[in-house]
């Protein structure tokens, strides 16, 4: 549609009452509507969560620090986690995977609207139950509020015994909601990436990010529900008498600790994945070259997806297990970096002989690159299990795997948001405030993350109210916060962009990037109905194809 | 802009053969997927606390082998299978009484479960919180008894639309992803089965 | 279209690429040195087997150090030599889709990578989690509880708690500490980054750890698996001794309470009130073991599991306010009178 015939549609729009918009979103089933409610609501969560974050970092700047009890600090640390996982990270990702994924496949919507519409309605209600937890929580004795137990929820401190009162019931609960929601996000992926490929779109022939959504989609159906069948068995704990995890009954601990693990690897697969189709996508439209092996990747892709549901146990080196279990689990932790690795040379493979543009959403993703390689390294590092023994429960992990999640999922979604806005609003973000976004955000974050490491060599254990002065923690722990502070202006000058933007952004019209997918064959923002008429392609890149009719991919592949 | 409308304007050439699986065939099958990891799940704790529990009755003690009733669901399948190849060839009151067959021998099952338990709970005295084996017992077939009245529900949801003249050729599809449901839940009690009464006595 | 010049993007890779070394260079010099700053270190290892986890982590560093550098400077050299520029703006580069032979290569050489890190790690794991319980070893069993450590030491007839005594090994004739780990209540985790990796303490599932302490001294360390609410405060102080200190510990630990005379008020106070519930002092009728046993007390540095020095004053703040010292722990305010909690305090003080 082009801007003039949106600027009548916006017309007709502006004379409608509010409440008629407002009910047209809430009941929406069109894909790129729920995409958006996705996004919106994971990043009011990211503000949240970020917001419980910054407060454990001013409480943590000085030893022996009284800035919130130890009581509100354990809760603080236990939402913190919950929320970025379950309701920042999957919804910000299933928002994308929703509005890109039947575009870039040439459909007109997702397989099942829905049940699209109903999976993000769950995972809604999921968030607002676990935040109601901090007003309703209750229980019994006065104790409940909101849960305190960690974001893993560990037996037997999340028995009636250990946590009485409610708060973890909310944890137990919201979860297994919005699970639900997350399962019957992964069944629409699959079934709208099998089933509704336009014509020429041999599965071959999709553009990566449609692979790797499914690959993570498959992923949620087998790594969701084994959390979704360990929190129902809590839950028969907690209000049946029963005794999954009660150790005075014979129960086990670590029984927990293997279901939720089983869930909780391949679940960072379900998020890092995403930020690999993101970086896949960006890469090569700004190197101005097609993705360096593309079957290598997909292969890459789904090697890591079936490797990694067999490494859980890497978070329990330190439970007792025998030296055998120790050694498997080391080998396959070890294995499952050799196809991520693949990757990043696929990456620089991509940039080599390229002609490289750093815009914003490049400048992410190559601030990813640089990021993913060490957080691959600090994994690599603690697989060698031994070392897990002394590194594993210490600030290490926290300052690895916030590396893996800010340092390449966030960044990478940094990089999303840049490159997708213009097609989702019509308007280009600004380059200044991207750029200015981009500096901070490294700053702060390499403050933070990298010196994040040393405590943990220190012998700093994570979870932890306060510290002993003397330690050799003090000042590290102060630039941590510091950096901390850094990221948090950095998002808000984000959030600033996104929003003055939408106002005041240049026009983007189709194609800003002169980028090859489908999507950009479309206008910006696409209509409701996303083709006029369904596409053929006849090679990965069909608008490169169309722009270079003398020298095709179609010729190639 | 050339690119666009050359694209845009390129129709869909309906003589190619460009054929996809069925969207709810794709859907169910990852729906089974999922639901069968929750399951694996109940079956691992299942067999992990075999022999583990510190008091109470034990499997062997109170467990009396549902032979009649496991043939009862096995058959539903074969019943159910019937009705989708009835329905398929347009014979719509074989398909309506096969479909009907099905649901009877389902509940039959879901009876079969009823009385157990009831026996156990007031004869024996076992109950989710009475040990290891009661909590993973009633877990395990209790969440497959959900799903089987789960599938019993949109059964009977069909044979309402079924006897309002509502279904026919149409909706073989459909009713073939039901099905398979069906299947699957069968297919779940022949696991469970094993594990509780042959394995885990 | 704005070009950032080379210079932005050195900049920008010698930030990503020195970190690393940058801050914890500044950062640990700051700390580092002086005598008020206790080594918490895995790196400075003191037993056996700490020294292997040491030994493999240097050999881990060194590789992984490795690949950091190669991949890294491809990266910065594919950013620098192939950016965009004005001259070739608006020209597209050779559409090149992939190379098997490269690709191969860089499938290859990783699985030998990993194949190198997994035997080295393999031979550590088995020597330390398999290695054999000599006659000479010592035998401790540790007890996690909300929040403070149980120490039993089955052989000797001793029950102490939250600071740890352990002889020295002398390589030459090795007396090394075998300790098998359990849980009163929720998961704990044996932490001394200097003796030896972290073991948890799990309920129902009993675990073990060795160590072989080569020099006396004070080594620290606190408990690394969430458990609760003052899990921050579970501290770790465990005392390498000589072997005639060790033998005089011993000998003072298995005696029962001293018998004071001048203290028969706080000891009346004491077995008279809850305290008894909790807590035990050998020879008298205190047995409870749901807290401390406080037979010795004063032989201890600190209190409530390092949360505070074990002087008069944190004596009586604990009995009287314990949320004081340490919010959320399981120690009840004991709500006596002055004139009591003065003679508790003079009992307590007298049990050494």
């Amino acid at each position: 549609m082009s801007s003039d015939a949106m600027a009548v549609q916006n017309a007709q729009i502006a004379g409608r009452p509010w409440v008629e918009t407002l009910h047209d979103w809430v009941t929406t089933v069109d894909h790129k509507r729920i995409g958006i409610l996705y996004v919106l609501y994971a990043l009011t969560f990211l503000v949240i969560a970020g917001f419980e974050a910054v407060i454990i970092r001013i409480q943590l700047m000085f030893p022996h620090n009284h800035f919130v009890s130890p009581q509100v600090f354990n809760r603080l640390f236990t939402m913190h986690g919950t929320t970025m996982i379950f309701f920042v990270a999957m919804p910000i990702l299933f928002g994308f995977a929703n509005y890109l994924v039947p575009l870039m496949i040439g459909a007109r919507d997702m397989a099942f609207p829905r049940l699209n519409a109903f999976s993000f309605w769950l995972t809604a209600l999921g968030g607002v139950l676990l935040y109601f937890s901090f007003v309703g929580g209750n229980g019994l004795y006065g104790a409940g509020n909101a849960p305190d137990a960690g974001w893993w929820a560990y037996a037997p401190l999340t028995s009636k015994a250990f946590s009485p009162g409610s708060s973890s019931d909310y944890w137990t609960i919201a979860l297994l909601v919005s699970g639900f929601g997350s399962v019957g996000t992964g069944i629409n992926i699959i079934a709208t990436i099998l089933c509704m490929r336009c014509p020429g779109m041999r599965l071959t022939r999709m553009p990566l990010f449609a692979w790797l959504s499914l690959t993570m989609s498959g992923l949620i159906l087998l790594a969701v529900t084994p959390l979704t069948a360990a929190q129902l068995m809590l839950a028969v704990d907690r209000y049946l008498g029963g005794h999954f995890f009660d150790t005075q009954a014979g129960g086990s601990a670590t029984l927990w600790m293997h279901f939720f693990w089983i869930f909780g690897h391949p679940e960072v697969y379900v998020l890092v994945i995403p930020a690999f189709a993101f970086v896949s996508e960006i890469i090569p439209v700004f190197s101005r070259k097609p993705i360096f092996g593309y079957p290598a990747m997909v292969v890459a892709t789904v090697c890591i997806a079936f490797v990694s549901m067999s490494v859980w146990a890497h978070h329990m080196f330190t439970i007792g297990m025998n030296s055998y279990a120790n050694s498997f689990f080391a080998i396959t932790t070890m294995a499952v970096g050799i196809p991520t690795g693949i990757k990043i040379f696929n990456w620089i493979g991509t940039m080599w002989g390229g002609r490289i543009q750093f815009k914003t959403p490049m400048l992410f993703c190559i601030a990813f690159l640089f990021q993913f390689l060490i957080a691959g390294l600090t994994g690599v590092i603690q697989a060698a299990a031994p070392l897990d023994w002394q590194l594993g429960l210490s600030y290490f992990v926290v300052a690895h795997f916030h590396y893996v999640i800010v340092g390449g999922i966030l960044f990478a979604l940094f990089g999303a948001f840049y490159y997708w806005y213009p097609k989702v609003t019509g308007r280009m973000m600004s380059e200044s405030l991207g750029k200015l976004h981009f500096w901070l955000f490294v700053l702060g974050f390499h403050m933070t993350f990298d010196v994040m490491h040393i405590p943990g060599l220190l012998g700093m254990p994570r979870r932890i109210y306060t510290y002993e002065p003397g330690r050799g923690w003090d000042t590290l722990n102060l630039i941590v916060s510091i950096g901390a502070f850094i990221q948090g202006v950095a998002v808000l000058v984000f959030v600033a962009n996104l929003i003055i933007s939408y106002w005041k952004g240049a026009k983007a019209g189709n194609d800003p990037w002169d980028a090859w997918t489908l999507e950009w064959s479309v206008s910006s923002p696409p209509p409701a109905y996303n083709f006029a008429s369904i596409p053929r392609v006849a090679s990965r890149r069909p608008l490169w194809d169309l722009k270079h009719p003398e020298d095709p991919d179609s010729r190639y592949e | 802009m050339k690119a666009m409308s050359a694209l845009a304007t390129q129709p869909f050439d309906s003589s190619e053969d460009w054929v996809l699986p069925y969207r709810g065939q794709v859907g169910m099958a990852s729906l089974i997927i999922a639901e069968a990891a929750i399951f694996t799940i109940f079956v691992v704790a299942y067999l992990y606390y075999i022999g583990k529990s510190l008091t109470g009755p034990t499997p062997s003690q109170v467990l009396e082998t549902p032979i009649f009733f496991t043939i009862c669901l096995l058959s539903s399948s074969l019943t159910i299978h019937f009705a989708g190849k009835f329905l398929e060839r347009g014979r719509l009151g074989a398909f309506l009484g096969a479909w009907l067959l099905t649901i009877v021998l389902g509940g039959l099952f879901m009876y079969g479960t009823a009385s157990e338990w009831y026996r156990l709970i007031y004869e024996h005295g076992l109950t989710i919180s009475t040990n290891l084996f009661g909590t993973t017992y009633y877990s395990l077939v209790g969440l497959h008894a959900f799903h089987v009245t789960a599938g019993l529900v949109m059964l009977s949801i069909v044979l309402i639309f079924a006897v309002a003249g509502r279904v026919g050729r149409d909706q073989s599809a459909r009713i073939n992803v039901l099905s398979l449901y069906w299947h699957f839940v069968d297919a779940v009690w022949v696991v469970v089965f094993t594990v509780v009464y042959i394995i885990g006595r | 279209m704005q070009i950032p010049r080379i210079r932005d993007w050195i900049i920008l890779s010698a930030i990503q690429m020195s970190t690393s070394l940058f801050w914890p260079t500044t950062a640990a010099a700051a700390e580092s040195g002086g005598p008020s700053t206790v080594l918490t270190n895995i790196f400075a290892p003191e037993t056996t087997p700490a020294k292997s986890i040491f030994d493999l982590s240097m050999f881990v560093l060194a590789i992984t150090g490795v690949i950091f550098v190669v991949v890294g400077t491809l990266l910065v050299y594919s950013l620098v030599k192939f950016r965009g520029t004005a001259a070739n703006d608006g020209r597209e580069p050779a559409q090149v889709y992939g190379s098997v032979q490269i690709g191969l290569a860089w499938t290859v050489i990783p699985i030998l990578i990993v194949v190198v890190l997994f035997i080295a790690s393999a031979r550590v794991i088995h020597a330390v989690q398999d290695a054999p319980k000599p006659e000479s070893a010592l035998e401790v069993t540790v007890i996690g509880h909300q929040f403070w450590w149980e120490y039993r030491y089955p052989a000797l007839g001793i029950v102490t708690a939250n600071e740890l005594h352990i002889p020295v090994s002398d390589p030459a004739h090795p007396r090394p500490t075998f300790l098998k780990l359990l849980s009163a209540d929720t998961d704990h985790s044996f932490w001394i980054p200097q003796l030896n990796g972290k073991t948890d303490l799990i309920p129902n599932h009993p675990n073990s750890m060795w160590m072989d302490p080569h020099r006396p001294g004070i080594f620290l360390g606190q408990c690394a698996q969430y458990c609760g609410t003052q899990h921050a405060k579970m501290l770790l102080r465990v005392s390498v001794d000589g072997p005639e200190d060790f033998d005089t510990w011993v000998r003072a630990q298995q005696q029962p309470a001293i018998q004071d005379q001048n203290v028969i008020a706080g000891k009346r106070i004491f077995e008279t009130t809850a305290c008894i519930n909790c807590h035990a002092v050998s020879g008298t009728v205190a047995n409870g073991r749901f807290g401390p046993d406080l037979t010795h007390l004063m032989s201890r540095v600190t209190i409530a599991s390092g949360a505070a020095e074990n002087t008069t004053e944190n004596l009586r703040l604990w009995i009287q306010d314990p949320e004081a010292i340490k919010p959320g722990s399981l120690m009840p305010a004991m709500k006596v009178s002055d004139t009591d909690l003065d003679a508790l305090v003079r009992y307590m003080e007298s049990l050494r």
